[in-house]
């Protein structure tokens, strides 16, 4: 049986693997002369905007979603044909048309909302690195060679409805970042870090991957909407239980009963996949690696793990909590609500204390992921679109702020929040920059992006049965104005004694572009929100 | 769509983006620049206003007028829904009166006069920025009385917070950063529970209009959830007023902020707390207000009697100002705890009343501030009529308005709102009412007092030699040149910084102590400038004192539609 593969649908993978190995192969043959570094900047940042070209242009084709590496229809069996499954009473309902051949990599809209985002978000953290790699204590062939892969897996992984491809993509996003936190060397700063992250990593992965496996256990299947599908047949299918169903539409209202019609193998496996994404997107209690890594790691590095590889673990927890087990949400939405409302609270708390700029944002994107957490907790199926707006607002402002730090940082070492004072006199430019991003991540006008994605997850809560988590989000917002407005304060507050150390200034230009094109997005956001609510899918993902 | 309003919004907004630009001129020139620049940007701003209140149909005041809808966020139902009525229309007038006197006193005095911050060589000033945050601040002070899009009104609610902040944290007093901080934490905590009211009230009827709210009168809530929402609708609100006990940012924000600050934040600011109750929360909610109101009026009443007993242990000159208006304020809210027409009126006239008076004591407080070096009331002595004749009868006048004298404005909120709450609206307890009128009346007493006990100890009697630092007198004498705009601008700079909390800001605290010349200081009496700029204020007390029928007419259509009252 030959796959056919439809190549469009794959196209931004393939360029941005193609441009991996490019620039791998550049570097290796290229003289050691000083344009290479901006050159291989150059190659790799093409190869990032060739792959958003493809996205955008698959964005604004019309027409089913496209799929692909699908199950040929002769090798088609039964679902659950698998060891171990549950015998399924009737198999007469799967004939319906989507589940008719099984496809691992769909391009639909949410596919193209997070490519889009991580390959957009790709595009400042590349021109961040290389206004990092300027001084050449880091090598750049394998620098940006890791940084495409990872960009790779972030694509893969929003397309993927199976769950060993899911896993593969996971994995690919975050296998090259321990590399790239201990890319400069002799920093004994990065390799504890790359190793912390390394660890905590592998762990949830381990965990993870123990939860699908024993999804795959019970329901035989490794696609998404086919698991939802064993999941659903096995509540119907049992006799007489069709009215503990219908009581239970309210999210809260029947975890015992549903508890009781499912093995409960399947409770542990919901807690443990969320377990093991609730550790790459650094939700309380998985979350205490976020400051020491943060801080450790290179800052573009920091850039990417708060916004790329956020951006992939939210994708991954939406489509298995949504796609997978939309029907298991009683068991889901109060554990995600109380892991919302914690990480929110204690990200803040910790951020109050912080006086290193990188360990205070680190902190606070805890705090964010929180708040793009809290509309799953809410428990209605449409929560997933407020958690996607909010994330698109947010790469947006922590990207801008990341940028900033990028700048100021390779001008004084130690990156403390006091050498930021007087930073909108020394320039200009940036320093309302990183107030306004500060702004915005509070969440009060002039930032009105950041308001606006508060409002949009406000809402969510409210109008699912959230109220509870919309009291303790409100006085989250409250907490979190107290450390940004500390540090915009510090911006315009005049410099004391010499602050202003002769740093280095090589490299300021990506940098600048950086700041320029994430203020832009940014003060876009806050003009017209309705840019970000028009890009959110508004139907709900396509199956595989 | 009209243009009127959207000009009343962008002109302002155009003013603050203008400087922005950089500019290549020196200091001076752009000083100079910068003077111009402020009292005309308001003063064209003022003049939309009164084009605005010109035109406006006084017959149909209870309509909102120059309505302008345009579709801004649909994904969130958000319009850009801009209207103004007879409740609206005098507080809008109000905000850009008020904005254009403040540039007037910060514009056209010398730049060593008192409280002149527009002189960029002493203590860092800024100016550009100073002028760049008020007008932004003017802009969400209108935005909020003109929207009439739930969040809207809740986006330009916002607009005046980070302004407000940079007021106080950058120019204020000695402890301005804990107070600047205060301010804003409590302000935004009452903020996104509004939030959380305003988004309950949408996910209940699915509409964001507020004309619509108001017409359906509760219809499509039920009775607990109006009650929620009122609660968490009143409780934002109550934050900014400021209701007892949600008041305690006030007195610290008052204090610390300059002159200008204390003027619109008393003037202005805290009347969006009390225009969302006219606007919002008795309209929209009328079950869940008709629950709450005996409540609303306890906490008013205890406010009333509570800020006047507050301010009878104040030493503090600005201090007392600002636990006066909490007083005041609760006048507004009992007469809103009513539900009657002439509660609401007479809160929506005391609003204004209070709006004009205190500005007015706010301008001569910070004025004797500048002059003295302190708002200490001991230290300040006595005699004041002795030897500034001018201010001290100025100060006379502000604090016998304020009071509630008959024939000037203050008097007639008060008198309104007290007779509402003789006779509430049905379904209110009679007796309860009663007793929140004798307090009320109580609270008249008690406010008498103060201000009389003030009077009494700062113009009148005889003056002592304690004069703290007495700045001007070392302004007028030598000491001048040596800190002139060009002379030592980098130490002036340099020390003055701000960065140095013992620093005051914005008292031009760079004089030495030693620069005091020895003997009785001499101190100028009221300067052209304020006068320019107090003069509107007072002739506004004594009109609407002796002619309150020019607001309540305003107010008074719009009032009974909001209440169903024939």
């Amino acid at each position: 049986m030959i796959q056919s593969i439809d190549y469009y649908a794959v196209a931004p993978l393939l360029i941005l693997a193609l441009t991996a190995g490019l620039v791998l192969v550049l570097d290796a043959f290229l003289p050691r002369r000083p344009y290479v570094r901006p050159a291989l900047g150059a190659v790799t940042l093409a190869g990032v905007v060739g792959a958003l070209a493809v996205v955008v242009s698959q964005a604004l084709r019309t027409g089913d979603p496209l799929r692909t590496f699908c199950v040929p229809e002769g090798l088609l069996g039964s679902p659950h044909a698998a060891i171990g499954a549950i015998a399924s009473p009737s198999t007469e309902q799967t004939a319906t048309p989507a589940a008719a051949a099984p496809c691992s990599f769909v391009v639909d809209d949410f596919t193209l909302v997070f490519a889009g985002l991580a390959l957009a978000a790709g595009i400042v953290v590349v021109l961040l690195s290389a206004a990092e790699l300027a001084f050449g204590d880091i090598p750049v062939g394998e620098w940006y060679f890791l940084l495409l892969c990872t960009l790779a897996g972030a694509v893969a992984l929003p397309a993927s409805r199976d769950l060993i491809m899911l896993v593969v993509a996971l994995e690919l996003v975050s296998l090259p970042v321990f590399a790239l936190t201990a890319l400069r060397r002799y920093d004994g700063r990065s390799s504890e870090a790359a190793v912390k992250l390394f660890l905590v990593s592998v762990v949830s992965t381990a965990v993870m991957l123990f939860g699908v496996s024993l999804l795959y256990g019970t329901t035989g299947t490794v696609y998404l909407d086919r698991i939802a599908q064993a999941l659903q047949q096995r509540v119907l299918g049992a006799p007489g239980l069709r009215l503990v169903l219908d009581d239970a539409d309210t999210a809260y209202g029947s975890a015992l009963q549903i508890g009781y019609d499912l093995p409960a193998v399947v409770t542990v496996a919901v807690v443990l996949v969320l377990a093991g994404f609730a550790f790459k997107i650094a939700a309380v209690p998985f979350h205490a690696w976020a400051g020491d890594v943060y801080q450790g790691a290179p800052v573009p590095v920091a850039a990417l793990l708060s916004v790329i590889s956020k951006a992939a673990g939210f994708a991954g927890l939406i489509l298995i909590l949504v796609v997978a087990l939309g029907g298991q949400s009683a068991i889901w939405v109060p554990l995600v609500a109380i892991i919302a409302a914690l990480t929110m609270t204690v990200g803040n708390l910790l951020a109050m204390r912080q006086r290193h700029a990188v360990r205070l944002l680190a902190w606070s994107s805890v705090a964010q992921s929180g708040y793009i957490l809290a509309p799953l907790g809410a428990g209605r199926p449409e929560a997933m679109n407020a958690s996607i707006a909010y994330l698109v607002f947010y790469a947006a402002m922590n990207l801008g702020a990341f940028a900033v730090v990028t700048l100021v940082s390779r001008r004084s070492g130690r990156g403390e929040l006091d050498d930021y004072r007087g930073l909108a006199f020394r320039n200009p430019a940036a320093g309302p920059a990183l107030a306004f991003f500060l702004i915005c991540l509070a969440g009060l006008p002039p930032g009105l992006a950041g308001l606006f994605a508060k409002i949009v997850v406000f809402r969510e809560l409210l109008s699912g049965g959230g109220g509870w988590l919309a009291v303790v989000m409100a006085v989250n917002t409250v907490a979190g104005l107290y450390y940004y407005i500390a540090w915009v304060v510090r911006i315009f507050t005049p410099a004391t004694e010499g602050t202003e150390t002769a740093g280095r200034a090589a490299g300021w230009i990506p940098a600048g572009v950086a700041i320029a094109v994430a203020g832009i997005v940014a003060v876009a956001f806050s003009v017209a929100p309705q840019l970000v609510l028009d890009l959110v899918p508004g139907a709900l993902i396509a199956a595989g | 769509m009209s243009w009127l309003l959207i000009a009343l919004l962008g002109v302002p907004l155009a003013g603050a983006a203008v400087l922005l630009v950089p500019s290549g001129a020196d200091t001076a020139a752009r000083e100079r620049l910068l003077r111009v620049h402020g009292p005309a940007v308001s003063g064209v701003t003022f003049a939309l206003s009164v084009v605005l209140a010109a035109a406006f149909d006084h017959g149909d005041a209870a309509r909102a007028q120059f309505v302008t809808d345009l579709a801004w966020i649909p994904g969130l139902d958000l319009s850009f829904h801009l209207g103004v009525d007879g409740i609206s229309l005098p507080l809008v007038v109000l905000t850009t009166l008020l904005t254009f006197l403040c540039f007037v006193y910060l514009c056209r005095g010398r730049a060593d006069g008192p409280g002149q911050l527009l002189s960029p060589g002493r203590g860092g000033n800024r100016p550009r920025a100073l002028v760049f945050t008020l007008l932004i601040l003017e802009v969400g002070m209108i935005g909020t009385f003109l929207a009439l899009d739930l969040l809207l009104f809740f986006v330009f609610f916002e607009v005046v917070l980070i302004p407000m902040y940079f007021v106080i944290a950058l120019w204020g007093g000695r402890a301005r950063r804990a107070a600047a901080i205060k301010f804003i934490l409590y302000t935004l905590l009452g903020s996104v529970v509004l939030l959380i009211g305003l988004l309950i009230i949408w996910s209940q009827t699915g509409t964001l209009d507020m004309t619509a709210l108001a017409q359906a009168r509760g219809t499509g809530m039920s009775r607990p959830v109006q009650i929620i929402a009122f609660l968490a609708v009143g409780i934002g609100l109550a934050v900014k007023t400021p209701m007892w006990p949600l008041h305690t940012w006030l007195p610290d924000a008052h204090t610390e902020a300059p002159t200008v600050g204390s003027v619109l934040l008393a003037g202005v600011l805290l009347k969006m707390g009390t225009y969302g109750f006219a606007r919002i929360a008795i309209p929209v909610l009328p079950d869940g207000a008709a629950a709450m109101a005996p409540w609303l009026g306890a906490f008013a009443v205890i406010g009333i009697i509570y800020g006047s007993l507050a301010c009878l242990a104040q030493r503090d000159l600005k201090r007392m100002i600002a636990y006066s208006s909490v007083g005041h304020m609760g006048f507004v809210l009992l007469g809103f705890a009513t539900l009657t027409p002439a509660g609401i009126n007479g809160a929506l006239f005391g609003n204004i009343a209070h709006g004009l008076i205190t500005a007015l004591l706010f301008f001569v407080a910070g004025a004797i501030k500048e002059r003295y070096g302190t708002s200490d009331m001991p230290a300040l002595g006595g005699g004041m009529l002795t030897h500034l004749p001018h201010l001290g009868s100025l100060l006379t006048f502000a604090c016998v308005a304020s009071l509630g004298l008959p024939g000037l404005a203050g008097f007639w909120g008060e008198m309104l709102a007290l007779l509402g709450a003789f006779e509430p609206a049905a379904g209110l307890s009679g007796p309860l009412y009663l007793v929140f009128m004798a307090l009320g009346g109580l609270g008249t007493v008690l406010t008498a007092a103060y201000f009389l006990l003030m009077l009494s100890r700062v113009t009148h009697g005889r003056s002592t030699e304690t004069v703290h630092v007495p700045l001007l007198a070392a302004a007028t004498t030598d000491a001048l040149p040596s800190t002139g705009p060009t002379g030592s601008e980098d130490a002036a700079l340099e020390s003055g910084a701000g960065g140095k909390e013992d620093l005051p800001g914005g008292g031009g605290g760079t004089h030495p102590p030693g620069a005091v010349s020895a003997g009785r200081p001499r101190m100028p009496d009221v300067m052209g400038y304020e006068l320019a700029a107090w003069v509107p204020l007072i002739a506004l007390i004594l009109l609407f004192g002796l002619w309150p029928k020019a607001l309540l007419l305003l107010t008074d259509p719009v009032v009974r539609t909001l209440v169903g009252a024939p």
